[in-house]
């Protein structure tokens, strides 16, 4: 049976100011799904929200996997349950070796019952699969010897996310804005990379701005998301009118919503 | 947390055991009735006088004891720093001797010491990768060891205390010199209690492959500590010279007051790492200090892990043209821990240069402060001088401050200085977390990747060993 991630009527909120105003939404094994909205809109609280990020707090509401709530576990326990976050922006962490950090990230996430301190995934199988990895994402063998994101560019930033992905095959993968500063050849291998990758064990969420990666992984199902609340759905049609069009008719069609997020912009959240 | 109690059995066997994951490791202690000799609790000139008198000595260094203690006296204690309000010179013991003499095998060494430097792993790491160990425990050397072919060339490594009678004019042309007990207070304390420690004499142009290391054991409670250090590296020699400490954990405090004089001649070079891990209970006060003549190199590599209040200055006097001097220093302090810690470059002649990199982390409310001097002194003219230190705090509980001092009385020097203090990047604990590693996993990566730039420049061994301790701090830390 594939598994459920359900997200029902969640409130989040960065110090004072409340964010998510009420989400709902289902992710199954092997969906697609497309997130859109304007900047600020709240696309990027929704996916901390997902992995656990402490400054998001979740005020009211439940997120589950196959009807077991997920709210009280840490980041880490939540990634072990299949969870997975592409980062709009990957952070640095100087001195840790890409090779070094992901063999943990792995072990673990493969073993979920692995405790601290014991064995590794075997250096030789690990080593094996994260150069036919990298290879097949065009990812020269050296930045596995990196530091972390450490004088990375951009794109090679997201191209990081995308081989973490591969390497850790989730069985709910969140992707903000993962298409955003990538050039157009770099769009087309993660793209082509994200379609490898999803079939039916792996659920989707593409946050994005952009078309070309929802050619390649056209969702079933596009949200569109507005101060803080999910305001409609539809499919992939709905992904292109917005690509097209713009946000005017959203506003038009949820009013409320869009004074809302007026009245957001007047008074910057103060945190 | 592991109670006094659990940590203080008398059963080394189970201490392990008793002490959780992440807890202090080497905090077991052995048995003290056995002892051939333990001085009085407290100080005063009788005890300074019988220090000397046990050890024979000739009657200039009773003198320069006795002056020292006056010298000590006189000298309030400092009130910058660390806080030392909470020490009592009057509970300690000043000289403690576990054995009867120096061994140059270890299955001659007396069981429970030997014992306790297998569990520490020095035999093993002898065997492996160096060229010499002296074990202290307490105030005398009870173990020392020199490979042959060294030997044969000349090196020197002896405790200091033999020094002084078998090798008199070497250890008078340089003791006392580089610091004299006028330096300050723990220099004077110093000087009129020393026992131990280690004398090095390298020869010219004898390269020492392998690292020497000194190991230094406190085991007593509120055992007071006092080696005295002499390195001497000759012109164009060349020495890795590597100390480690560590104590058992007590609920009152001891004290570790050491003095290390270095002299580099003309292109020399001489490398001193400190891997410093003592109990939580031990003030650590150190005077530190390396002068460098022309075109030679000292380098000050200091880990500081462990110790309630270390105050330590590393000190590199560039006297003649062409000297250089690095300082790289990692502070590490968690609950309960001060760590005070920096360096000193002072140039004497032109064209010298020199560099100081300090991290610091601190976590659990602990606190750790760079201090450092760079001076150029007048007619030192084209000096480079350059200073980089970061700290990380780890948590809102824990502190971390920057002094920096610099001193220029010449217009033609490259000074360059930055200070940057990271917050713990929750941004950092949570991308990695993401991923699937626990707190500890990440936060241990994260200070792991932190340190890097200082810890590869370590052989392998001591790297390994920095970071195990440094993984060891952090497993403590959560849960
Ligand atoms: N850590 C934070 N501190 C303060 N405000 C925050 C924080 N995170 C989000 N916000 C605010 O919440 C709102 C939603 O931000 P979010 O990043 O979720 O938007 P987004 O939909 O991802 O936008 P974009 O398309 O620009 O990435 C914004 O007004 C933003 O300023
Ligand atoms: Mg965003």
């Amino acid at each position: 049976m594939s598994s459920l991630l359900k997200i029902e009527n969640l409130h989040v909120s960065v110090g004072e100011t409340e964010i998510l105003k009420g989400v709902n939404l289902e992710l199954r094994q092997g969906e697609v799904h497309a997130l859109m909205g304007p900047n600020g809109s709240g696309k990027s609280t929704l996916a901390y929200a997902l992995v656990g990020h402490p400054k998001y707090e979740i005020t009211k509401g439940s997120i589950s996997i196959d009807g077991k709530d997920i709210i009280e576990l840490d980041p880490a326990e939540r990634a072990r349950l299949g969870m997975f976050l592409a980062f709009q922006y990957p952070v640095t962490i100087p001195g840790v070796k890409v090779a070094d950090f992901l063999r943990h990230a792995v072990s673990n996430v493969r073993n979920p019952d692995r405790k601290e301190g014991e064995e590794l995934m075997p250096m030789r199988d690990y080593r094996k699969e994260l150069r036919s990895t990298m290879q097949e994402l065009n990812i020269d063998a050296e930045f596995a010897r990196r530091y972390l994101n450490d004088g990375f560019s951009g794109g090679e930033k997201k191209r990081m996310e995308i081989l973490q992905l591969a390497m850790l095959k989730p069985k709910f993968a969140i992707l903000d804005e993962t298409d955003s500063g990538l050039d157009s050849d770099a769009v087309r291998v993660v793209s082509e990379g994200l379609k490898k990758l999803s079939g039916p064990h792996m659920g989707v969420l593409i946050i994005t701005h952009h078309e070309r990666l929802l050619e390649y992984n056209i969702p079933q199902y596009t949200h569109v998301m507005l101060a803080g609340r999910i305001v409609e759905t539809g499919d992939a049609e709905l992904a292109n009118e917005l690509h097209n069009n713009g946000y005017a008719g959203v506003r038009e069609r949820h009013p409320e919503a869009a004074a809302e997020e007026e009245a957001a912009k007047e008074e910057p959240a103060t945190v | 947390m592991a109670t006094t109690e659990a940590l203080n059995t008398e059963v080394p066997e189970n201490v392990n055991a008793e002490v959780s994951i992440g807890e202090y490791q080497f905090g077991f202690h052995d048995p003290t009735d056995e002892y051939p000799f333990m001085s009085q609790k407290g100080l005063n000139r009788e005890i300074v006088a019988q220090i000397s008198e046990m050890k024979g000595e000739p009657g200039w260094m009773r003198d320069f004891r006795l002056k020292s203690f006056e010298i000590f006296e006189s000298k309030p204690t400092p009130e910058w720093g660390g806080d030392l309000s909470g020490m009592d010179f009057q509970d300690i013991f000043y000289y403690v001797k576990a054995s009867d003499r120096q061994e140059k095998s270890w299955d001659d060494v007396p069981d429970d010491i030997r014992k306790t430097y297998d569990r520490l792993g020095i035999p093993e790491a002898e065997k492996k990768y160096l060229a010499g160990v002296k074990a202290q425990y307490e105030s005398e050397v009870v173990y020392g060891s020199l490979r042959e072919d060294l030997a044969a060339q000349g090196v020197l490594f002896t405790d200091t205390d033999s020094a002084l009678k078998d090798h008199p004019e070497l250890f008078k042309e340089y003791f006392g010199t580089i610091i004299p007990p006028s330096d300050n207070k723990f220099a004077a304390l110093n000087s009129a209690v020393w026992s131990g420690g280690s004398f090095i004499y390298v020869p010219p142009g004898v390269n020492i492959d392998f690292p020497l290391q000194a190991y230094f054991r406190i085991n007593t409670e509120n055992m007071g500590q006092f080696e005295r250090t002499l390195i001497i590296v000759d012109e164009g020699a060349n020495i890795h010279y590597v100390e480690g400490c560590t104590a058992p954990t007590y609920s009152s405090d001891s004290l570790h007051s050491a003095v290390v004089e270095i002299a580099v001649k003309r292109e020399g070079r001489c490398r001193y790492t400190t891997i410093q891990n003592w109990s939580n209970n031990v003030y650590n006060l150190v005077t530190k200090r390396a002068m460098v003549y022309a075109d030679g190199l000292m380098e000050w590599i200091d880990g500081n892990l462990g110790s309630k209040l270390t105050m330590k200055y590393p000190a590199i006097y560039l006297m003649e043209p062409g000297a250089r001097g690095e300082t790289l220093s990692i502070a590490f302090a968690s609950e309960g821990q001060h760590q005070d810690a920096g360096a000193k470059m002072v140039h004497c002649a032109p064209n010298t240069s020199s560099r100081i990199v300090s991290k610091s982390i601190s976590k659990d409310g602990g606190r750790s402060s760079y201090r450092g001097l760079a001076k150029v002194q007048k007619g030192a003219t084209n000096c480079k001088s350059n200073v980089v230190c970061d700290a990380l705090i780890l948590d809102p509980e824990s502190r971390s401050d920057t002094y920096p001092y610099i001193e220029v009385e010449e217009d033609d020097v490259a000074m360059e200085h930055e200070a940057s203090v990271s917050k713990i990047a929750e941004e950092q604990l949570l991308y990695l977390m993401s991923r699937g590693l626990t707190e500890v996993e990440a936060s241990a990566m994260i200070v792991t990747g932190f340190i890097e730039p200082l810890v590869k420049e370590l052989p392998m061994e001591y790297a390994v060993e920095m970071n195990r301790l440094i993984e060891l701090q952090m497993e403590g830390s959560v849960g």
